[in-house]
């Protein structure tokens, strides 16, 4: 479903991405990791197409369409999912308008006609039980004032209505205490088909104890210096990014 | 010539006129006011809280006045259609600058309830009207000068001690002319102790083709423990000219609440005072403005927290874009024995490309210790995180601008205290940032071609 083919990418003229070579097939997960600054977050950011930043060459097909080519609520429609390290707080915007407005833009993007008032509030019950969102958070503003726990469930909400089919999890174990991330990676987990695909991008191993990877990837400086399976995020676990550096001398 | 002159020579030459068409109360002032224009100069451009707007200028084209007080037909039935929901029986009207309302208007006020044109109940009622008129605006402010010395009627409410009016008053202001023409108006509020009221004005131009003037002086009178609430929205043209003056008298442990907003405007000068005179009462002193195109807002307001233990709660937020110009100035002052005072200032602004400008001045003197007090301003954008996080879920940017924009605004709207009315706003402000023409959309006032006279 997605083929990353030597991307580069860059900020503010700082080129982060130099050369990313990625693939992923219907039904797989792949976890990212690598240290800081590595561009895990840049990654993410660019195949959902925030304009700070720029691709510079290099290729993404997303069911053999250019990625690069759409606006990122095109992206959104065509099944692309990225679930923000920092979810974005909006005061003002309840939760629930937020959906409908989303949910509807989709159904208009492929000529559907609005849901109606009842089937969207019978979706969003559904949607929440996945995460165990409270009612009360979801008649508030998008993300104020929750928690660094609800904001990640939140954002695992959002997934469940969207149902997308490749979906980008950026550091969502970050900020969980071990009981959110049992509830975030459980939610995922119940999203999880054969049709879908997951990347998740993380530090630390102790997500994949909840997430099983098919594949990890180890990113440094913005290229993926070592593809392996679920035993490569151990062995990161064990002997850290040291020798991933040393490995990786300029 | 100077503006002020041609206004003066006016008034002398059609003195008798101006008089014979209005009552004692209110002529009785007249010869104060030209003392005081006669000493004046209008503000300029460029002076002390006029950053972007020009009296002078503002004031210098030849309008017509109504004089003569002659009718001006417009079907009344119409006002009823404005879809800002409150009782049709309690709708009047200003047509210019000539009080109106069909006879059922009244028919659903209580006991103890006056309501109606200022001229009628200035001659019914001389004594009782001059008691206030005039009493609470200060005749130095150039609008309050010229108004007094030309204004004849308007709208007089007085809500007499521990009456509590139920359903809010609605009053439309109407301009509509085919020439050039200042309508000079005036409103007088009075809420007597414990009693409650409260008041929405929306101001309409029926003629978008034709520059017309709104001159308005409006003084509100609370009572001890009395409660008021005062919400004005202008929805008029491009070629609508606006100087409005609000002044506010509290006596002890009363309440006001008061929402301005802009949501279609020409050339605007918004101006309020409020002043403090019994303790433990409180203020909320909201509004806001959408402007873009050549559209200007200047909003001047001055909190005077003159007594002790008083609280005012001021927001004023904006949003500017094109090459509109908005001004924003907040003045509170608190004096030497006003201990224990509570003053929230705060005035936010969005401004867009293109050109647009804001100027923003929030100030605050506190001549004691013992307050609680802040102030504050801020200019931006919107944050383009926010409207990448709801485009990665599907919105369009436009669509996103529009619901942040809207979110922008929630707050000023939510502090209206009539939910029929607060639900409307919030789709008037949708469809007006929606670029969706007339905000009031289906009322037929607010179209120039379905009811042009």
């Amino acid at each position: 479903m997605l083929k990353v083919t030597d991307l580069h990418a860059e900020i503010n003229g700082r080129e982060i991405l130099r050369g990313i070579n990625l693939e992923v097939k219907p039904g797989e997960v792949h976890a990212i990791m690598g240290p800081n600054g590595s561009g895990k977050s840049t990654l993410s950011m660019v195949l959902a197409g925030n304009p700070a930043y720029t691709a510079t060459s290099g290729s993404v097909e997303f069911y053999g369409k250019d990625l690069l080519a759409m606006e990122p609520e095109v992206r959104s429609h065509e099944g692309l999912f990225l679930g923000f390290q920092y979810p974005v707080e909006i005061p003002g915007v309840s939760m629930v308008n937020f959906m409908r407005a989303a949910v509807n833009a989709k159904r208009e993007y492929f000529n559907e006609p609005p849901m109606t008032a009842t089937e969207f509030l019978k979706m969003m019950r559904e949607k929440r039980a996945v995460v165990e969102l409270d009612n009360k958070l979801a008649s508030r503003s998008v993300n104020e004032g929750f928690s660094g726990g609800e904001k990640k469930r939140n954002e695992i909400f959002q997934m469940a209505v969207l149902e997308p089919k490749l979906s980008i999890l950026d550091e969502t174990d970050s900020g969980l205490d071990i009981d959110a991330l049992r509830v975030v990676a459980e939610g995922v987990n119940k999203l999880k088909t054969d049709n879908n695909a997951t990347i998740v991008i993380t530090h630390y191993q102790r997500l994949l104890d909840y997430i099983k990877p098919d594949f990890v990837h180890i990113l440094y400086k913005g290229r993926i210096v070592r593809t392996g399976g679920p035993e490569l995020a151990l062995e990161l676990e064990e002997r850290g990014y040291d020798w991933i550096k040393e490995e990786n001398k300029d | 010539m100077s503006a002020l002159k041609q206004y003066l020579d006016l008034f002398r030459e059609h003195r008798g006129l101006i008089d014979a068409n209005s009552a004692a109360p209110v002529n009785a002032l007249r010869d104060e006011a030209a003392h005081a224009l006669e000493k004046m100069r209008l503000p300029r451009r460029g002076d002390e809280n006029f950053e972007n707007i020009d009296m002078e200028e503002m004031l210098s084209p030849d309008y017509g006045l109504n004089l003569q007080k002659v009718d001006i037909d417009v079907n009344l039935d119409m006002t009823f259609r404005c879809e800002i929901p409150v009782s049709p029986q309690s709708v009047l009207m200003n047509i210019n600058d000539t009080f109106a309302a069909a006879p059922e208007a009244f028919d659903s006020l209580p006991d103890g309830v006056d309501v109606g044109s200022l001229r009628e109940f200035a001659k019914l009622y001389p004594q009782e009207v001059s008691e206030y008129y005039g009493r609470i605006a200060d005749m130095s402010n150039p609008i309050v000068a010229l108004d007094t010395l030309l204004a004849q009627d308007g709208l007089y409410v007085r809500v007499r001690r521990g009456v509590r009016l139920e359903q809010p008053l609605q009053l439309v202001n109407i301009l509509s002319n085919a020439m050039p023409l200042m309508a000079v108006r005036r409103v007088l509020v009075i809420v007597e102790d414990e009693a409650e009221c409260k008041l929405l004005v929306c101001d309409h131009t029926q003629r978008s083709d034709v520059n017309l003037m709104a001159l308005e002086t409006v003084e509100l009178a609370v009572g001890e423990r009395a409660r008021l609430d005062y919400y004005n929205i202008e929805e008029s043209t491009e070629n609508t000219r606006r100087l409005s003056a609000v002044y506010v008298s509290q006596k002890a442990s009363s309440q006001v609440n008061i929402d301005g907003i802009t949501l279609f405007n020409g050339t605007t000068r918004n101006e309020y005072y409020c002043r403090f005179e019994g303790e433990d009462a409180r203020l909320r002193l909201y509004g806001m403005g959408i402007e873009d195109r050549q559209r200007v807002l200047s909003t001047y307001t001055k909190i005077d927290h003159a007594v002790p233990r008083c609280m005012s709660d001021e927001l004023f937020k904006f949003t500017v874009d094109d090459q509109a110009i908005g001004a924003f100035t907040g003045r509170i002052h608190v004096a030497t024995g006003a201990v224990k005072t509570e003053a929230y200032q705060a005035n936010r602004n969005l401004v867009g490309e293109g050109g647009a400008k804001m100027y923003s001045k929030p100030q605050l003197e506190i001549y004691n210790d013992d307050v609680k007090c802040s102030h504050g301003c801020a200019i931006g954008q919107l944050d383009p995180l926010q409207v990448f996080y709801m485009r990665t879920r599907g919105l369009t940017e436009a669509n996103a601008r529009l619901l942040l924009r809207q979110a922008f605004m929630a707050d000023v709207i939510a502090a209206i205290d009539v939910p029929s009315l607060r639900d409307r706003l919030h789709i008037l402000t949708e469809r007006r940032f929606a670029g969706l023409g007339s905000a009031c959309g289906t009322c037929p006032l607010s179209d120039s071609t379905s009811c042009a006279k």
